[in-house]
């Protein structure tokens, strides 16, 4: 560390960069989850933990986790498939599905919301013909599902895109020309290089996942115990002037979430050593 | 005849990549596909490994059409310029990968695969590499590596894309002179394709030149440096001086000046060609002999393993020309030259071709 401070270098200015980043950081970051823990702390152990152990609130840490879970594990998959052909193929219109992808980073997720309720609710566009088999899309768990999918795509994608674009092809070809057969030559050779994206994007998705609230709200139908997700209900204790109980749940997440992408950032880290020897 | 290339044509748009090409290549010889980029070479390497497909013609293996095969089954080991080493696997792991994709019921026994890789890592002295990660190898071990990976699986033929290409002049000496010997040890038929006519002269056996997407000659090294057949070949293989003349009377009149030339076929009149290499051109001082051409000096290097003097055509309102001439260093100093000193420059050697549309290429290969 202190190595490459005081290194020599055509662009000097360590302590000027560092200083503003944490300063950047306190107003950001710090502060905000400072007095989030503050209020936490306000609360004596008795009332935290029944604030957090709600049944209907670990309802919601199971809805939230798990959707978000199942979310970016379908963006994991999907999301590959898009860089994939994004990547390796020539086709018309290919500039737009591009851009097309970055759209729900930018589309309020209101907007999002309601778009998708009105085609997956019974009588909706696609809703209509799940109807017929019986399933229902909107105001279910799946619904919940739908919704945190598609704000996590554009992080696995964009995350895979530039290494799979860095990657050479004469890998592939070096597997084939030794006898690999295609499948083979993908899971020895390709996904390898491309695990630590992979990570990467499924990390960012599921963290997206945690803490929307716009879309999910619209299609979940929010019943208790059933399409409650977390962050609904730290809104809705806000909402209640119980400043409080919300600290109490807001902290669970955020310790939640920082431990699962510490795990995930350490997967991350190690596959990247493993397979960029 | 191990591998059989019949009427290959590609294209990429509008680019003729290679244009009805034909060839014949022996088995158990080292053979060398030599031409400038764009020539086509390596893509046709790649239509014989089976990694880009022909728009037409035939690839045979040992008398079995291949033209329909995927890469994977062909049994070609192939070697790429960039080695294309497996990252994420050590050396060994690299080496042993094509006998551990292979179906289990065809795969080796763990220790056989050992064995075999051991082997073969001794084979190209790299033994002790063998829990290294390719990028704690240097340039000319990861190519010794790829070659050992690519002759696991104990290939039909053995292609090779300029494998000396990323390397420094010292490893790429070392390195040519290494695969010819090991070549000489294992005998698999190998096809390696080189912009670089010193290491095709050097290593192979046969060289087959390409020039836009044709063949212009193949040949054994000796035939194609000493009995060029175009103006293309004589000029790619080394350096070159080049007279523009007309044929006329035994002589090959350039400018105002002649040089005296005995040749039964060349039409009377007739626009050639003159090529003489640096070695076959000598320097006469005397600017008033009645034979050779005008030429002015402009540098003497009478120095270093490649001692010569570089000249320039006397300008006659067309372009200037460049000639050099090698000489031993003593016989350079012997002759005492100035830097602008007009000499003669007269040829014990020429070679002369007829001026055609087809050998008006040969100018790019000055």
């Amino acid at each position: 560390m202190s190595n490459t401070a005081k290194a020599k270098s055509v662009i000097p200015g360590f302590n000027i960069t560092m200083g503003f980043s944490l300063l950047y950081l306190t107003f950001i970051f710090l502060i905000p989850v400072g007095g989030l823990l503050l209020y936490t702390s306000l609360m004596s152990w008795d009332e935290f933990w029944r604030a957090v152990s709600h049944p209907q609130v670990v309802a919601s840490y199971k809805l939230s986790f798990g959707a978000s879970f199942i979310g970016a594990s379908i963006n994991l998959v999907f999301g590959f498939l898009a860089a994939w052909v994004l990547v390796r193929y020539q086709f018309p219109g290919k500039r737009l599905i591009d851009a097309l992808i970055d759209l729900p980073f930018a589309l309020p997720t209101a907007v999002a919301g309601i778009a998708l309720v009105t085609l997956y609710a019974s009588t909706g566009w696609v809703g209509q013909y799940f109807e017929l088999f019986d399933i229902r899309i909107a105001y279910t768990q799946i619904g919940v599902v739908i919704a945190l999918t598609y704000i996590g795509l554009p992080f696995v994608v964009r995350t895979v895109q530039p290494v799979l674009e860095d990657f050479e092809s004469e890998l592939e070809e070096a597997s084939a020309a030794l006898g690999a057969s295609r499948l083979t030559t993908i899971r020895k050779v390709i996904l390898p290089a491309l695990l630590p994206a992979l990570l990467t994007g499924f990390a960012l998705a599921f963290a997206r996942a945690l803490g929307e609230y716009g879309s999910v709200v619209f299609i979940s139908g929010n019943l208790p115990y059933a399409t409650e997700i977390t962050p609904l209900l730290i809104v809705a204790k806000a909402e209640q002037y119980d400043y409080n109980g919300a600290a109490a749940i807001g902290t669970v997440m955020l310790f939640a979430a920082f431990i699962l992408l510490l795990v995930i950032n350490f997967l991350q880290w190690w596959s990247s050593r493993r397979f960029s020897h | 005849m191990s591998i059989r290339v019949e009427n290959i044509s590609k294209r990429f748009g509008n680019f003729v990549a290679l244009d009805n090409i034909s060839l014949d290549l022996p088995e158990g010889q080292l053979t060398a596909l030599l031409g400038p980029s764009g020539s086509g070479k390596t893509t046709l390497l790649r239509i014989i490994a089976g990694l880009e497909a022909p728009d037409s013609g035939k690839i045979e293996f040992y008398g079995k059409d291949q033209t329909h095969q995927h890469v994977s089954e062909r049994g070609v080991g192939f070697v790429f310029q960039h080695y294309a080493l497996f990252k994420h696997m050590t050396v060994f792991e690299n080496v042993a990968y094509g006998l551990t994709v292979k179906p289990r019921n065809e795969r080796p026994s763990k220790a056989e695969i050992h064995k075999r890789v051991m082997s073969l890592l001794e084979l190209v002295q790299l033994d002790w590499t063998a829990h290294r990660y390719p990028n704690q190898l240097s340039g000319g071990q990861r190519q010794r590596i790829a070659l050992a990976r690519a002759l696991a699986v104990e290939p039909k033929v053995l292609l090779l894309d300029e494998p000396f290409g990323a390397l420094d002049a010292k490893v790429r000496a070392e390195l040519r002179r290494w695969l010819r010997k090991l070549h000489d040890e294992i005998h698999v038929t190998s096809v390696f394709v080189t912009h670089d006519q010193e290491e095709a002269l050097e290593v192979s056996d046969r060289i087959v030149v390409m020039n836009h997407g044709s063949v212009e000659q193949e040949g054994t090294p000796d035939e194609v440096y000493e009995h060029p057949a175009t103006p293309f070949v004589y000029g790619f293989l080394g350096s070159v001086n080049l007279f523009h003349g007309r044929f006329e009377q035994q002589q090959i009149v350039v400018g105002g000046d002649a040089i005296p030339h005995q040749d039964e076929l060349l039409n009377h009149g007739s626009d050639v060609y003159a090529f003489a290499r640096p070695n076959e051109l000598t320097i006469v001082t005397d600017p008033t002999a009645s034979h050779g051409i005008a030429a002015k000096v402009t540098q003497v290097l009478a120095y270093g393993l490649n001692p010569r003097v570089e000249l320039e055509s006397i300008a006659d309102g067309s372009s200037v020309q460049h000639f050099q001439v090698s000489l031993p260093a003593h016989d350079i100093k012997a002759l005492a030259l100035e830097t602008g000193q007009q000499v003669r420059l007269v040829p014990s050697r020429l070679k002369v071709f007829e001026r055609t549309e087809a050998s008006a290429t040969g100018d790019e290969a000055k």
